[in-house]
């Protein structure tokens, strides 16, 4: 299983502090704040609403009586509170955010401003199409990108995140073999896949077959071949993958899957290593999902929204979600329901237009150059890492490697220090870790993504921090990492109390 | 390029580091013919001047919410969300983080989590709630599934009066599962005969019913005698919400019953904007909790004994159990659940429901002003913001001719229910506390044109 090797523990006790005990429990600039629900209560308001004094009500007689229970606090309040709670973050704007797979790179603010336009904030979804022009330009515009870049002739912009992408993609997969008279078995996913593949194969009514990893972290055509068969439906095969490798064989590979009658998903996750470079289109694919929030710079925002517009081949378009975007006879753009072959629909309104404005922005300003130039500066960043770390710590496949480098722990063997516990340090050095314990494809995977967006003193001061880190490890004592981090808001969290008696929400303690 | 740091020599450095002469040496495992000849349509970069200037000309074709008297609703509100909110959520620290998967540099992003999973238990009178799925339709497609997972049943019913796009996302989501999804016909003159249609067709096979409330005609039901009918037969009630502000105004979900609540909480703290990002909000009971999709955030203590969050339950999710999860989602609506939190707690119980009875005053009004144009009807009679009309005419007809006097009228049920009989006259409407009497004076007056 998946992050698990290692992982957290119930963590050893540790000194707070230096023994010093402030009165507020505060220490400076590190400061506690409670919940909202400890600090607030149902009768204050930050909010002034005109009052519209007592009319006659048309509840029919289902009124809520009982009280909610939602706390309140005043305006200034409320921007303390979530200001103080912002501060216990790490994230892109404070440094760099090495996690492999997923691209942490630079959100421009300028994507923040367009996208908070009235023309496109204050827009709904079930306007008539006359009044939404413009937006429907949008995704017009957005679309053409994404299939110029890919190569590939057609794209749905209905999917909310990746994980939504893959399952539009694999459905319409499943439709195309069901309209062709068999829906096949099985989806075949290598070791190295995203967790979401496999899930996704499974919401699709497929087994999953698992392609073991072969020495140089990739897929061969020939070990795959032993795997196919006509009752194999697709492969999803993430490309660059996941140990940040381009599958050298792709083209074969493609032949291989398409020879048995079987289809190619690609998992778009790491497009990032090779815009305007490389067209899918041009390597047999038949449908892949691009992560907006990831490859088109639009915020993750703590864990989402996402965007993952999924590109088709021909043999799979006929079968993409409705509503598709289509030019009507005056030429004006309208949302398109007659496809009689669709999945259907995936989600209630037209995908997410809020990410596609903020992608459009930041592809308008690269233009295709710009997206190349990105794609060879990550490439370059991660072989750079990958070069001056190589003497100390544990690559795991031979370069040169696409925009994120694998390593794994063979160097901190005997060392008492695990992944975890090296991770954690980093930490304490100011970074947030790298991507651990994924791909399972190796021992206590360390995969790094340092993307386009750091300078190369900011690459030269990660790689210092992660030699000395290494250094350090050779040392007999090793508690700075067994019980770092020593320096971020809160030390080691207890996981397996949390997991063993959930707490899920705030309740009022009892008198 | 002003988003790319490196120059020219930290790239050559680079490279003499490396080892290689240029960065193309670093793409010799992708295949040489795939790499020749390629070039691209588009254009080269552009100046943040010259891509506001674009961006901007696109934007000022569309007609927003805010500049006309605007009445749409289904599923999508306008609502007015305050500066602090936009503020907040834009710091970049809350902006720019990943998923909290290091919870020592992330209980920022985790507490607000715990907050708005509270919030969401409160508000749907609920036991427990996720930390966001991607909209309320999607959600509405998961609850059939856990549904289906809970009961070990395959046959789910949805209800006519479901909103209609909520109903085609839930039988996409189950086209390739084992499960029996069965929608009922939508009666907008007669929301109990749905109700009784639905209590009809329970049995002991029936795994769950899935019902809207308000429905998406607008009226307010009692659902508690489907829930004891469906609890009789061990089914499991879905109640879905799009207009979660109607929780303040409207007994909850959990008083009525319900097993799984699925809301759409666009309204609070989130903008239109065209249909997404929005956020789905996912409650149920404290029995049903290992069946969940969605992350968890969960309270637990650091190593010195300190309060912390951290995600939890998470053998239920894709990234640990694979094949075996409960879900395939991951990435979620964070960033919108945080704005919901946000505006939830500036608001707090006292705001929350002030704002739900200016929601509701505004549309009494509107019923009233409605009623006083010949050959309309409106057919809701117990309703919180919205309203059934039916029109003399073709509601789509309607619709286009009132935009063309800038005013935003409604939603043709035609539109969410392309396939039924017996829609095309009738419009729905919604009225906000975004709307004022002077809008609902234009509303009238231009309905009065266009129908004469």
């Amino acid at each position: 299983m998946m992050n698990r090797q290692g992982r957290p523990s119930q963590p050893e006790k540790n000194a707070p502090n230096k023994g010093i005990q402030t009165s507020t429990g505060n220490y400076g600039l590190d400061i506690e704040e409670p919940l909202s629900y400890e600090l607030g209560n149902i009768h204050t308001s930050g909010v002034d609403l005109p009052s519209c004094g007592e009319f006659e009500s048309s509840l029919g007689g289902l009124e809520r009586n009982s009280d909610i229970g939602i706390a309140g606090l005043s305006e200034p309040e409320v921007l303390r509170h979530y200001t103080r709670l912002s501060r216990k973050n790490y994230a892109i704007d404070m440094g760099l955010y090495p996690l492999g797979s997923c691209t942490m790179k630079h959100n421009p603010r300028l994507n923040e401003k367009m996208a908070r336009l009235a023309g496109f904030a204050d827009i709904h979804p079930l306007q008539p199409q006359s009044t939404v022009q413009g937006a429907l330009q949008v995704m017009d515009t957005l679309s053409h990108w994404l299939k110029e870049l890919t190569g590939m002739p057609a794209v749905s912009m209905s999917p909310k995140a990746g994980a939504h992408g893959e399952l539009c993609g694999l459905m319409a997969i499943r439709a195309a073999h069901e309209a062709a008279g068999n829906p096949r078995e099985y989806v075949l996913v290598p070791e190295s896949a995203h967790g979401t593949n496999p899930a996704t194969a499974t919401l699709c009514g497929y087994k999953v077959k698992t392609i073991p990893a072969e020495a140089d972290g990739r897929v061969h055509a020939a070990l795959l071949k032993e795997y196919l068969d006509e009752n194999c439906a697709a492969i999803m095969l993430t490309n660059p993958n996941t140990c940040g490798l381009f599958e050298r064989e792709i083209i074969e590979i493609a032949d291989a899957v398409h020879e048995v009658g079987a289809l190619f998903y690609c998992d778009g996750a790491n497009f990032n290593a090779i815009m305007g470079r490389v067209r899918p289109g041009d390597l047999g694919i038949d449908a892949m999902h691009l992560n907006l929030h990831k490859t088109f710079s639009t915020p993750h925002g703590g864990g989402g929204p996402g965007s993952g517009p999924v590109v088709f081949s021909e043999r799979v378009a006929p079968y993409m979600p409705v509503p598709l975007l289509e030019n009507d006879a005056d030429l004006a753009l309208v949302e398109g329901m007659d496809v009689p072959n669709s999945i259907g629909r995936l989600t209630a309104f037209h995908g997410q237009m809020g990410m596609f404005t903020r992608a459009l922005t930041y592809m308008l300003s690269h233009g295709a150059d710009g997206l190349k130039q990105a794609s060879d500066d990550a490439v370059l960043s991660a072989n750079y890492i990958m070069a001056s770390l190589q003497d100390v710590m544990s690559v795991s496949f031979e370069g040169p490697c696409m925009h994120e480098v694998l390593f794994d722990d063979r160097f901190l063997k005997d060392r008492g220090v695990s992944t975890l516990d090296f991770a954690k340090a980093m930490i304490d050095e100011g970074f947030h870790p790298m991507t651990m314990y994924f791909p399972l494809v190796v021992h206590g995977a360390m995969l790094i993504e340092p993307t386009e967006s750091e300078s190369k003193a900011s690459l030269d001061q990660f790689i210092t921090s992660l030699r000395s880190l290494a250094e350090a490890t050779k040392q007999d004592d090793v508690t700075r990492f067994t019980g770092a981090p020593h320096f971020a808001p809160l030390q080691r969290l207890d996981e397996t109390a949390a997991a063993r008696s959930p707490i899920l929400k705030w309740t009022p303690k009892a008198e | 390029m002003r988003y790319l740091p490196l120059s020219d020599t930290d790239r050559s450095e680079m490279l003499d580091t490396v080892g290689v002469a240029s960065v193309d040496d670093l793409f010799v495992d992708v295949p040489k013919s795939a790499q020749q000849g390629v070039s691209f349509d588009l254009p080269s970069h552009a100046s943040e001047m010259e891509v506001e200037k674009i961006m901007s000309s696109m934007a000022a074709k569309n007609i927003s919410a805010g500049s006309v008297p605007f009445f749409l609703g289904a599923g999508a509100y306008k609502h007015h969300v305050p500066a602090t909110v936009d503020h907040l959520i834009q710091r970049g620290e809350f902006l720019t983080a990943y998923t909290p998967y290091q919870p020592e540099i992330s209980q920022g992003t985790l507490q607000c989590l715990f907050e708005f999973q509270t919030q969401v238990a409160q508000l749907t009178g609920m036991d427990v709630a996720n930390a966001s799925l991607y909209d309320g339709s999607t959600g509405c497609g998961e609850a059939v599934l856990m549904s289906r997972r809970v009961t070990r049943r395959k046959n789910a019913f949805l209800s006519g009066n479901l909103h209609g796009h909520y109903g085609d996302v839930a039988k996409t989501l189950t086209s390739f599962t084992d499960d029996n999804v069965e929608s009922l016909s939508p009666t907008p003159h007669d929301a109990k005969a749905d109700i009784d249609a639905l209590m009809a067709l329970v049995d002991k096979d029936t795994s769950c019913v899935v019902v809207q409330n308000p429905n998406v005609f607008g009226e307010v039901l009692d659902l508690t005698p489907l829930a004891e009918k469906l609890h009789e037969n061990g089914a499991l009630l879905v109640v879905v919400v799009t207009e979660v502000i109607s929780l303040g105004a409207i007994k909850s979900p959990g008083e009525m019953g319900a097993d799984i609540v699925v809301g759409e909480g666009q309204s609070i703290g989130n903008g239109l904007n065209f249909g997404g990002p929005y956020l789905g909000l996912f409650a149920t009971r404290q029995k049903f909790l290992r069946q969940m999709p969605g992350r968890l955030c969960g309270e637990t203590e650091d190593a010195t004994g300190k309060r912390g969050y951290v995600l939890t339950l998470s053998t239920r999710e894709q990234h640990i159990r694979r094949e075996k999860a409960t879900s395939n989602i991951c990435t979620n609506s964070g960033l919108c659940a945080l704005a919901f939190t946000i505006h939830m707690t500036l608001l707090g119980e006292a705001g929350f429901r002030a704002l739900a009875k200016l929601n509701h005053k505004h549309t009494v009004d509107l019923k009233a002003a409605l009623g006083k144009v010949s050959d309309v009807e409106v057919l809701s009679n117990s309703f919180f913001n919205e309203l059934a009309v039916v029109l003399p005419q073709p509601a789509t007809e309607v619709v286009e001719a009132l935009a063309a006097k800038e005013i935003l009228a409604g939603v043709p049920a035609s539109r969410l229910f392309p396939n039924a009989d017996g829609l095309d006259n009738i419009l729905l409407m919604a009225a906000t506390e975004c709307v004022s009497e002077s809008d609902i004076a234009a509303l009238v007056t231009a309905l009065w044109e266009v129908l004469s």
